[in-house]
């Protein structure tokens, strides 16, 4: 016994001694946290000898916040939804990021040109653009097979339980698209009292068949056990389901909505240099388009499209399932930050209100 | 006479009271340093958190430090007076420090709670803030027309002092008009009062379905030779042990509409394979976990009490001509009642508080006030009104056990 307490002390001594340099980086979970491991983390500890310790949570934004606010910071680097970087920043408790620090692409392109607009903002660096579709089982539906946003809400034709995402962002914009709203005008309709009114009103003919999640990884869950038939979710967790695990599932491009992920540093973290270190290593182009290797999202940058090959099982090519490939975008939603910074209270409010009466 | 009362001494010589006296105060400063380290831990563990976070449901700095011209103005300036050229110059500077300082962001997120929509109006003037130059009023006015609003100008002066019950009146589903008086917020909107009455009503369904349930399995632990009763009890207490998402989501995997009783219910023809019942992401999902998760609450109380009592009671109420029934209304179940008062008291508090369950097998209609209050922690980030939400719960628990001692009295409890 005494043995195996020394063994262990001087075991940990040694494992403290080694790890002196690490980054704590927080994700998503799941196939995506996954995803960044293979394609980031590993190459990143082999090269610079930092360990990177990685954490999951449902929304990083959220102990984020409580970390900085309480001036306690663990966590030094963080990947956020586009809203929430442009809003913790505004409220000064993320680093700022010069972007003279990103390497350009292979060809020279600095990398402010580089990258897709909008994916590299005061204090944030996107790394994928990704898609919430609509997924639903195949051997539910024997006739037609549904196509479209407004199918998902048409219980006549293709009855069965829908799974939707339990917050007004995405299912109030889906909604209206399914109404007949053009995508581009979405936000102008939604910030008037109507739009509410007309997007909970659409909502309303299938919630009583809906079952709501909450966490990244249910969707594939609810439609592997048969619990609903279609499902609102993202698109790389859908591709996992369907060539990772073979389910049955088919993704419906249609109104597909659209929103980065983006690394944030938040103020105080105890290894600022690091994390830039990381941050500046992982959105380079070569290491965007290899996380695509382990996931259906699209990369920040253009220079990584071209770069863009097989799946890990070396036989699905992966350009089909991006939520960036034309074919797919038909008709998409782009996330408007400002709208939600401006309206999330409001709309919350009236939502949890809908969903509970 | 008088020698015996003047002078009680020790063998010592000291005055007997005195030397009383120091030594009753030495056991209880040894008493005391035994109960500090707990009396410490509870202190910095427990009541300094929790008293810092229900702060924050009534102290909200985040817009007082960040605008100090504008306060100035308003402390000059009461209530009703004309918002002219001297407000905007405030409004001016403040915005410049806030674009300084990086809090354009918060600031007008304490504004947004109030009025929807205005935070872009912070953080949209203060970018353009350094340009702005005299007369402020048409600058800022300039760059965005909805300044002029009197309901922001009302807003920012509630805010303006960091003392507030704004997040109270949220939280009752209330807020203010433009002239500053309190109303009720319109019907889509108020979802509080009706979450805090549908806790209420669930909680204390389960607490009533539990003391139905936990009676009987009490009663036949406590009656039962030792020997199989200690046996049975490990039936009650295995769940107990067994980790609360582990209970929580095999009853997900036994109620799910494609779930183990749903087969069986279409293997055996009850209903049709189109017909499945739906019993999880809904109300009865959550009124059937919680119930089974709080059961062992239930159960432990009375079987304490039950084995304490007695059969020679009931035996001599039988002989003395009592039916069964009465016999167990009129002489057992009174001597339970201690049981069954702690037991409800438990199920009651924990019920009200509970939201992982909930959460994961209640679907929209089986929320209940503590899945709102972590969606504020959590998701929209406003902690102010998740710490009102919080504290008026706490109250409301407060005011039911303070109800229960004046009925029932709590020395009448037994815990076990």
């Amino acid at each position: 016994m005494n043995k195996l307490l020394t063994l262990t002390t001087a075991l940990v001594a040694v494992g403290a001694a080694a790890s002196a340099e690490e980054i704590s980086v927080v994700s998503w979970g799941g196939a995506y946290t996954v995803s960044q491991v293979e394609a980031y983390h590993k190459p990143f500890t082999e090269m610079t000898g930092i360990k990177v310790v990685s954490i999951d949570a449902d929304n990083p934004a959220s102990p984020l916040k409580a970390q900085v606010e309480a001036g306690n910071v663990t966590i030094d680097l963080a990947d956020v939804e586009l809203s929430d970087a442009i809003r913790l920043c505004d409220e000064g408790l993320l680093e700022e990021i010069d972007p003279a620090m990103l390497p350009p692409a292979p060809d020279g392109t600095p990398a402010t040109e580089d990258f897709v607009p909008g994916a590299i903002q005061d204090c944030a660096v996107a790394n994928i653009v990704w898609g919430t579709v609509i997924a639903y089982d195949t051997t539910k539906f024997s006739g037609e097979q549904p196509s479209t946003l407004a199918d998902f809400f048409d219980l006549e034709k293709f009855p069965g339980k829908r799974g939707l995402l339990k917050s007004a962002k995405r299912s109030m914009e889906m909604a209206l698209v399914a109404d007949g709203v053009s995508p581009d005008e979405v936000y102008d309709v939604l910030g008037t009292e109507e739009g509410v009114t007309r997007a909970l009103a659409k909502l309303d003919t299938i919630k009583d068949s809906t079952v709501w999640w909450e966490a990244g990884a249910q969707p594939p869950q609810l439609l592997a056990d048969g619990e609903v038939v279609m499902s609102t979710g993202y698109n790389g967790r859908f591709f996992n389901a369907m060539v990772a695990e073979g389910k049955p599932f088919a993704i419906i491009w249609d109104g597909e909505y659209m929103d980065y992920d983006l690394w944030v540093i938040p103020k105080g973290a105890p290894n600022v240099e690091g994390a830039k270190k990381f941050l500046a290593f992982s959105t380079d182009t070569q290491r965007l388009a290899d996380q695509a290797k382990y996931i259906a999202y699209g990369p920040a940058r253009k220079s990584s499209a071209a770069l863009i090959g097989m799946y890990q099982d070396g036989k699905t090519e992966m350009a089909p399932h991006m939520p960036t490939n034309p074919d797919n975008m038909i008709n998409p939603i782009w996330t408007d930050p400002t709208f939600w910074a401006d309206h999330d209270v409001e709309l919350s409010e009236k939502f949890n209100a809908w969903l509970a009466s | 006479m008088t020698d015996a009362t003047a002078q009680l001494t020790t063998a010592d010589g000291k005055p007997l009271k005195a030397a009383l006296a120091a030594s009753l105060a030495r056991s209880r400063r040894r008493a005391f340093l035994l109960v500090a380290p707990l009396f410490l831990f509870v202190l910095i563990t427990f009541v300094v958190p929790i008293g810092q976070m229900l702060m924050q449901s009534v102290y909200n700095d985040t817009f007082s430090t960040a605008a100090p011209a504008l306060g100035k103005w308003f402390d000059e300036h009461p209530p009703g007076s004309e918002i002219d050229e001297s407000a905007y110059a405030a409004l001016a500077s403040d915005l410049k420090l806030m674009k300084e300082q990086k809090t354009s962001g918060s600031a007008g997120t304490r504004i947004n709670y109030d009025i929807s929509g205005s935070r872009s109006m912070f953080t949209g003037t203060a970018r353009k803030a350094d340009k702005f130059e005299p007369p402020y009023k048409e600058a800022i006015l300039s760059v965005e027309k909805k300044w002029d609003n009197p309901n922001i100008w009302r807003a920012m002066r509630s805010a303006s002092s960091p003392l507030t019950i704004d997040f109270y009146l949220a939280a009752l589903d209330m807020t203010r008009d433009d002239a500053g008086n309190i109303v009720s917020v319109p019907e889509g909107q108020a979802v509080y009062k009706m979450l805090f009455g549908r806790t209420m009503m669930l909680s204390l369904a389960i607490t009533v379905i539990c003391m139905f349930v936990a009676f009987p399995i009490a009663h036949l632990l406590a009656t039962l030779p030792l020997a199989k009763s200690n046996l049975l009890m490990i039936l009650v207490l295995l769940p107990f042990w067994t980790s609360l998402l582990v209970r929580t989501t095999s009853w997900m995997v036994l109620l799910q509409s494609q779930g183990v009783l749903n087969d069986l219910l279409v293997w055996l023809g009850i209903i049709g394979d189109d017909g499945r019942i739906q019993m999880m992401y809904n109300r009865t999902g959550t009124l059937v976990a919680m119930t089974h998760i709080l059961l062992p609450f239930m159960v432990l109380p009375l079987y304490s009490v039950m084995r304490t009592i007695p059969p020679a009671y009931v035996r001599a109420a039988r002989s003395l001509g009592a039916n069964s029934f009465v016999a167990f209304y009129r002489v057992y179940l009174p001597q339970t009642l201690p049981g069954i008062g702690a037991g409800a008291l438990l199920v009651f508090i924990l019920a009200v508080g509970y939201y992982i369950t909930p959460a994961l097998v209640g679907g929209a209609d089986g929320q209940l006030i503590s899945n709102l209050i972590a969606f504020h922690m959590q998701k929209s980030l406003n902690w102010s009104l998740a710490a009102a939400l919080a504290a008026l719960l706490l109250a409301g628990i407060l005011a039911l056990y303070w109800l229960y001692d004046r009925i029932v009295g709590i020395d009448n409890m037994k815990l076990g």
